[in-house]
């Protein structure tokens, strides 16, 4: 028995296991520095007083008796509440004429829908101080009620989360098995009674997580409450008041608890719902197939038009007031608008949000894949395995702001050795990453969970190590995804404002956060500009995207496109 | 004999456990080179794993694994010696037939011209010469299980594992595979595992069966010995089909069922013992074959078709409650000619019962 014992005991692994385990380990230590420390700091920083001493939970308590503070909470519930019912009706009609019915257009109505995913969420609101501000042109649609406010939030936040819920629902109402349709019409079901009992069971949890998904994105923006919320305070603007504008850390910290604790919840609903949606389809169901009904796919056509239609108006609103000289009594076009030195500011936050993206797209991809790859594929301890995927999930339920808020925290405290990212493009580059991680490793784990589990088994048997087979197997199998997470990656750093609002210095300044500052000063058109600016670079990079998915793609997928018989 | 010597792979009180779940449980088994050895057993038996354990793609709990009289428990998979086939192929499917097949061969330093001879060699030996350029997605699963055996076999390793490589197959590529299969072992002369759970297959194509249940090898012998002599009720009915009848040892060499006086050999049992006697469905006969043979009365009450055979139920309220099946031979049948409701004797030899603990 003793002998047995000394044997297990000096058990050698594999080289590969073993470096697996080594870079597991560094993707945790990693994790500690850039996610679970600074929230640790935020959450201390909440419980402290000004000079940094322990004051338990004296700050909530100031918190509660602010009525002031207690109304943002209820308004950002209220938007965050309106936005999602509106955007999960109108997403869930769209993303059933797209999939469901024989509507003509689809691809064209599909491009239009996901538009707005390329712009940054201010652009909405400005396009919309265009459309219905003291100077627009449908003022009086409004009956003399103020775009600025929670109509205006309502309105811009519908429009910038409307592509984010149509993927999640499109995908959800794609999975369908058309055998029971057909045998619900074999029992002579009804087209409505089917629609009831099978069509809304069947996408039941894709509308949750959707629901989720949207409120969290209303919940804890800023970028459009900034621009179009006038005197309406929400959580996201009082965070910004009381760090930028009074210095007020510790209340600012509080006020990211608060806008943290639904986000979470949401996070955890979203995801068990998500489990449940995968068990629907099994490998035997039989794909829906639309049938072609007249009536259905007319009002289906006109309901699709009248937004694609909006999309168009608002983001060419935006590209309008860009060009004009000045709205609305001059509107002959010029391109002085986009001349930032006017308002001292210049190209460069523009430059650098391209130089942020690129790094964002590159590291990120590389650091998010691997980490993945390693999640899934190796031989490692069960323990570890589980800690990375919770770290790997948990950016998800965490805001931007409040992320970028625990960054200064914990990179601005003098005693950190890390305290020479504070300021720079690192930290920007970090904190995109880690913001964005969730999404984009998901996006990994399920490319690789189709690979076949054996494919390391049979390497090993071969004698080839297993960075070898990653190379010549793993990554040509995996390109789609890993570019889709790479454009995913670079649009969002492209676009965000939340995440690095609290994180830019004076020669990191970022395109969307420009946006945002020339609105305060009044340069709207000037907002605008450089809000389009960005939807140029988006669209440019999407664009050689579809190209090099098509022509490079065609060289390493050859094995894809060629499912032929043999026989 | 199971001395070191004489065997090529030998386990030692092999084990392994998830968690508290026992998958093995201190299994010793000894193989001999050249040998074609099946793991038989029901899903969740543990027999999958042991083949992982043997390949070092799972670590074992506890005991040893000796290759050539090497202790290699504590190597892992890249530092030992064995091709395997999985039931899913895993074939890289970006990288055409040619490729995967020499995947092994270039990372062990290959000149070029060899390798293209090792593989056009290896195509030959499963006919698919002419599929080199093509990717996996272009073959039937028949074609790819034939490339995954090819890319397993190309580095010569001494020890070849297939886990259920024809399960994932259609019936008559599965039975043409297997033929396939086994004659190319027997010209490469490779000791082989392989793990299935179709009792068929492992009758056609092992020199040696273990059947294996809940973690444990339960009985090892020839296809021959297994279906012949099954040592517990469970191997009898999972291999092949039987006719169990409950009873009570009433003398010596004689049993009783229900009210039925049956004669077989009992030498292993006590009078009033109760027991399982147990038949197969061929061994009873439409016709008196020796003077010494069991008599039971009974009536037909169903005949299956089943090509070369016809399975028929009778029903003999004396002996059982359960049906009694029998298979008689196509020929025979269509001389005899069956029908339900008919009367008739079954007569059984005593040398085809097995007698098993009640």
């Amino acid at each position: 028995m003793k002998l047995l014992n000394f044997a297990n005991m000096r058990r050698s692994k594999d080289s590969s296991d073993r470096v697996g385990q080594f870079m597991l380990v560094s993707y945790i230590i990693l994790f500690l520095l850039f996610l679970v420390l600074p929230l640790g700091s935020l959450i201390s920083k909440s419980l402290q007083n000004k000079n940094g001493d322990f004051v338990g939970l004296a700050n909530y308590n100031l918190y509660l008796q602010e009525p002031a503070l207690f109304q943002s909470l209820y308004n950002s519930l209220f938007v965050a509440v309106s936005s999602t019912v509106i955007v999960v009706i109108l997403a869930f009609l769209f993303s059933y004429a797209l999939t469901r019915t024989c509507m003509p257009f689809k691809g064209f109505f599909r491009l239009i829908a996901l538009i707005p995913l390329l712009s940054p969420s201010i652009l909405a609101a400005i396009a919309l101080v265009y459309w219905f501000g003291n100077q627009g042109i449908l003022k009086e649609v409004l009956l003399g009620k103020s775009i600025y406010g929670p109509i205006g939030i309502i309105m811009a936040s519908v429009y910038w989360t409307f592509p984010h819920a149509l993927i999640i629902l499109t995908t959800s109402l794609s999975l369908s098995d058309s055998r029971l349709y057909e045998a619900a019409e074999v029992l002579k079901t009804s087209k409505l009674r089917a629609f009831f009992t099978i069509t809304i069971p069947g996408a039941r949890y894709g509308i949750i997580s959707t629901a989720f998904v949207i409120f969290t994105q209303v919940f804890t923006d800023f970028g459009v409450p900034k621009v179009i919320g006038g005197n309406y305070n929400v959580l996201a603007t009082d965070i910004y008041k009381e760090v930028v504008g009074m210095q007020n850390f510790q209340m600012g910290a509080v006020i990211s608890m608060v806008l943290l604790v639904p986000a979470m919840i949401a996070f955890f609903i979203d995801r068990y719902s998500r489990k449940k949606q995968i068990s629907l389809l099994t490998s035997r169901s039989v794909v829906f197939k639309p049938k072609k009904h007249f009536k259905v796919d007319m009002i289906m056509l006109c309901f699709c038009s009248v937004l694609a239609l909006i999309i168009i108006l608002m983001i060419g609103m935006a590209q309008y007031g860009a060009i004009v000289k000045f709205w609305p009594y001059n509107l002959n076009f010029t391109l002085k608008n986009y001349n930032f030195e006017v308002a001292g500011l210049g190209w460069d936050s523009f430059y650098n949000s391209v130089r942020l993206a690129f790094y964002a797209a590159i590291f990120g991809t590389i650091i998010i894949f691997i980490g993945s790859y390693l999640i899934e594929k190796l031989r490692i301890n069960e323990g570890t395995r589980n800690l990375v995927q919770f770290f790997a999930l948990m950016p998800m339920a965490v805001p931007g702001l409040v992320l970028g808020l625990a960054y200064i925290f914990f990179f601005n405290a003098k005693d950190n050795p890390l305290n020479f990212i504070y300021a720079t493009m690192i930290i920007l580059v970090v904190n995109t990453i880690v913001h964005f991680y969730t999404v984009s490793h998901l996006t990994a784990i399920t490319a690789l969970k189709q690979m076949d589990k054996e494919f390391e088994s049979v390497s090993l048997s071969l004698k080839i190590p297993i960075y070898k087979m990653f190379w010549r197997v793993t990554l040509p199998v995996c390109l789609p995804p890993i570019f889709d997470i790479s454009i995913y990656l670079f649009v969002n750093a492209m676009t965000t404002v939340s995440g690095v609002i609290f994180l830019y210095s004076y020669d990191t300044t970022l395109a969307s956060v420009s946006a945002i500052h020339l609105d305060e000063q009044g340069e709207v058109a000037k907002a605008a500009a450089m809000a389009m600016l960005i939807v140029y670079v988006s669209v440019a990079v999407r664009l050689t995207h579809t190209i090099i998915t098509k022509k490079v793609l065609r060289k390493t997928q050859a094995w894809r496109y060629n499912i032929i018989d043999s026989n | 004999m199971g001395s070191i010597s004489n065997s090529y792979l030998e386990t030692k009180n092999l084990s392994k456990s998830f968690g508290s779940f026992q998958a093995i449980k201190d299994i010793s088994i000894s193989i001999k080179e050249g040998e074609f050895v099946c793991f038989l057993g029901p899903s969740g038996c543990g027999k999958t794993t042991l083949l992982r354990c043997i390949a070092g793609l799972e670590i074992q709990s506890a005991g040893m694994v000796f290759q050539k009289d090497l202790d290699i428990s504590n190597l892992p998979p890249s530092n030992r010696d064995f091709g395997i086939v999985f039931q899913s192929y895993a074939l890289f499917p970006n990288l055409n037939v040619f490729s995967n097949i020499s995947y092994g061969l270039i990372n062990n330093k290959w000149k070029k011209d060899d390798v293209k001879r090792r593989v056009d060699e290896l195509l030959e030996l499963v006919n698919l010469t002419d599929h080199a350029k093509k990717y996996p997605s272009q073959l039937s699963g028949g074609e790819q299980q034939r490339v995954a055996l090819s890319r397993a076999l190309a580095t010569s390793p001494g020890l070849l594992l297939l886990d259920e490589p024809l399960s994932a197959l259609d019936a008559k590529v599965r039975v043409f595979l297997r033929k396939q299969i086994r004659d190319l072992q027997r010209k490469l002369g490779v000791t082989t595992i392989m793990v299935t759970h179709d009792q068929e297959e492992a009758q056609t194509m092992a020199d040696r069966i273990f059947v294996m249940k809940d973690g444990e090898i339960i009985q090892s012998g020839t296809p021959n010995e297994i279906y012949t002599k099954a040592n517990s009720p469970f191997i009898a009915s999972f291999i092949g089909s039987m006719n169990f009848f409950p009873a009570v040892i009433s003398n010596s060499n004689q049993v009783r069922c229900n009210n039925v006086e049956i004669y077989c050999d009992t030498a292993d049992f006590k009078k009033d013992d109760s027991v399982q006697i147990a038949i197969r469905p061929e061994d009873i006969q439409l016709k008196k074959e020796n003077s010494d043979d069991n008599i039971l009365p009974a009536k037909i009450r169903d005949i299956e078709f089943l090509g070369s055979f016809q399975r028929v139920y009778f029903e003999s309220n004396n002996i059982t409650k359960d049906l009694i099946i029998v298979d008689v031979p196509s020929v025979n049948a269509r001389k005899i000619k069956l029908m339900p409701n008919q009367e008739m004797d079954l007569y059984f030899s005593r040398e085809d019962i097995r007698v098993y603990p009640g």
